[in-house]
C-alpha cells in the first residue's frame, strides 16, 4: 500500500468528515430550506437506521437472501419479540446475539 | 445558552445523554472493533489505523475507503466515494442547524464533526422541537462522549488485537441489532411504520447504486412518504 496516499487520504477523508456533518452549518446566512423540507427531515433519523439495518439482514453480497438456514433473521426475530416484550435495547442487543450465536456456532448455519 | 455550566458531566442532562446512550453505544462498540480489525487486515499500519479511526471518525467511509487504498485509486475517488457514503450527515445537518445554528461557526462545526448517526438519532427524539433549548448542550456533549468513547475504544481494541478476533462469528451483527432496537424505540406513531417499511424496501431495491448512495435513496423516499401521510392525515 502507498503510505503517501494513505496519510493524504486519511487527512482528506477527516476533511469530509468535517464538511459532510457540519454542511449545512458552515454559512452563517439564514438559510433557504423551504418548511415542508425542514418538517419532512423529522423521519430521516428512523428512514437512515432502517436504510442501513434491512440490506445488513435480509441480503448476503448483495443479493437477497433465499436460503432460511441464516442465523440472521431468526436472531432479528427473537431479538424483535423480546423489545416489545421489555423494550430494552441492550436486551434486545444480547438476546439477538444469543441467537445468532447458537445457530451459527452451534448448528453451522 | 451559549456557555456551557460548569461541572458538565454532574449536570443532569449530560448523564441523561449518556445513559440514554450506553445501550446502543455497546453495539457501536462492537462495529468499532469490527472497523478496527479490517484496517488491520487491509493492510494499514498500526499508526495509519490509530489516525484514522481517532480522526477520521466515520466508520462507513473508513470501511469503503479501505478497498480503494489497496487497490491504489486516485485520491479524488477516495475523497468523493467518502463524501457520498456520508451524505447522510449532510441531511442530518440541515436539522442539527435548528437547534445548534444560533452557536459560532468554529464552535458548531467542532461540534458536530464528533456528532456520528446515534447522537443525533438520540438527540432528535430527547428534543423533537427544532429550536434551541438550555438542556440541549449538556445532553449533546453526554450522549457524544458516550458514542464517541464506545467507537474509538473499541476501535483502537480491534486494531490492536486484529489477529486474535475471529471474523467469521459475525461480531458486528450487535452494531445492527443495537440499531433495531433504536428504530423500535423512534417508530412510536403508524406514521413511521410506514415511513420504516418505504426505508427497508428503498434500500434492498437500490442496493445496487454505486458508494453506498441506496441509504440516501431510502431517506429521501422515506421523508416525502412521512410528510405526504401526515399532510393526509390533517
Amino acid at each position: 500500500m502507498n503510505d503517501t496516499l494513505v496519510w493524504l487520504a486519511i487527512a482528506g477523508l477527516t476533511a469530509v468528515t468535517v464538511l459532510t456533518r457540519g454542511f449545512f452549518l458552515i454559512s452563517d446566512k439564514p438559510w433557504p430550506l423551504p418548511a415542508w423540507a425542514r418538517e419532512a427531515l423529522k423521519f430521516a433519523p428512523l428512514a437512515a437506521l432502517v436504510a442501513v439495518i434491512a440490506p445488513e439482514v435480509l441480503m448476503t453480497q448483495g443479493e437477497l437472501i433465499t436460503t432460511w438456514r441464516d442465523p440472521r433473521w431468526p436472531a432479528v426475530l427473537v431479538a424483535s419479540l423480546y423489545y416489545f416484550w421489555r423494550r430494552g435495547i441492550l436486551g434486545t442487543m444480547v438476546v439477538g446475539m444469543a441467537v445468532l450465536l447458537t445457530l451459527r456456532l452451534g448448528l453451522g448455519w | 445558552m451559549n456557555t456551557l455550566p460548569r461541572a458538565l458531566w454532574r449536570h443532569p442532562e449530560f448523564q441523561l445523554g449518556a445513559r440514554e446512550m450506553a445501550a446502543p453505544a455497546l453495539g457501536i462498540a462492537a462495529w468499532g472493533l469490527v472497523t478496527g480489525v479490517a484496517m488491520v487486515k487491509s493492510g494499514l499500519s498500526l499508526a495509519q489505523a490509530l489516525a484514522m479511526t481517532l480522526l477520521v471518525f466515520a466508520g462507513s467511509a473508513q470501511l469503503a475507503a479501505l478497498p480503494l487504498l489497496v487497490a491504489g485509486a486516485p485520491l479524488w475517488v477516495i475523497l468523493a466515494t467518502g463524501f457520498c457514503v456520508n451524505l447522510r450527515f449532510v441531511i442530518f445537518s440541515a436539522r442539527w442547524r435548528g437547534y445548534f445554528g444560533h452557536l459560532p461557526r468554529v464552535r458548531r462545526l467542532a461540534m458536530l464533526y464528533a456528532a456520528g448517526d446515534l447522537t443525533f438519532v438520540n438527540f432528535v427524539r430527547r428534543f423533537p422541537e427544532a429550536a434551541p433549548d438550555e438542556r440541549q448542550l449538556p445532553y449533546f456533549w453526554g450522549a457524544l462522549s458516550v458514542n464517541w468513547g464506545a467507537w474509538q475504544i473499541a476501535s483502537v481494541a480491534g486494531i490492536l488485537a486484529a489477529e486474535q478476533i475471529p471474523s467469521h462469528w459475525g461480531l458486528g451483527f450487535a452494531g445492527v441489532l443495537a440499531l433495531l432496537g433504536l428504530s423500535y424505540s423512534l417508530a412510536t406513531e403508524r406514521a413511521q411504520w410506514a415511513v420504516a417499511a418505504v426505508a427497508a424496501g428503498v434500500a434492498l431495491l437500490t442496493y445496487g447504486l454505486p458508494l453506498k448512495l441506496y441509504i440516501v435513496a431510502a431517506i429521501v423516499a422515506a421523508c416525502v412518504t412521512g410528510h405526504v401521510l401526515e399532510r393526509a392525515r390533517r
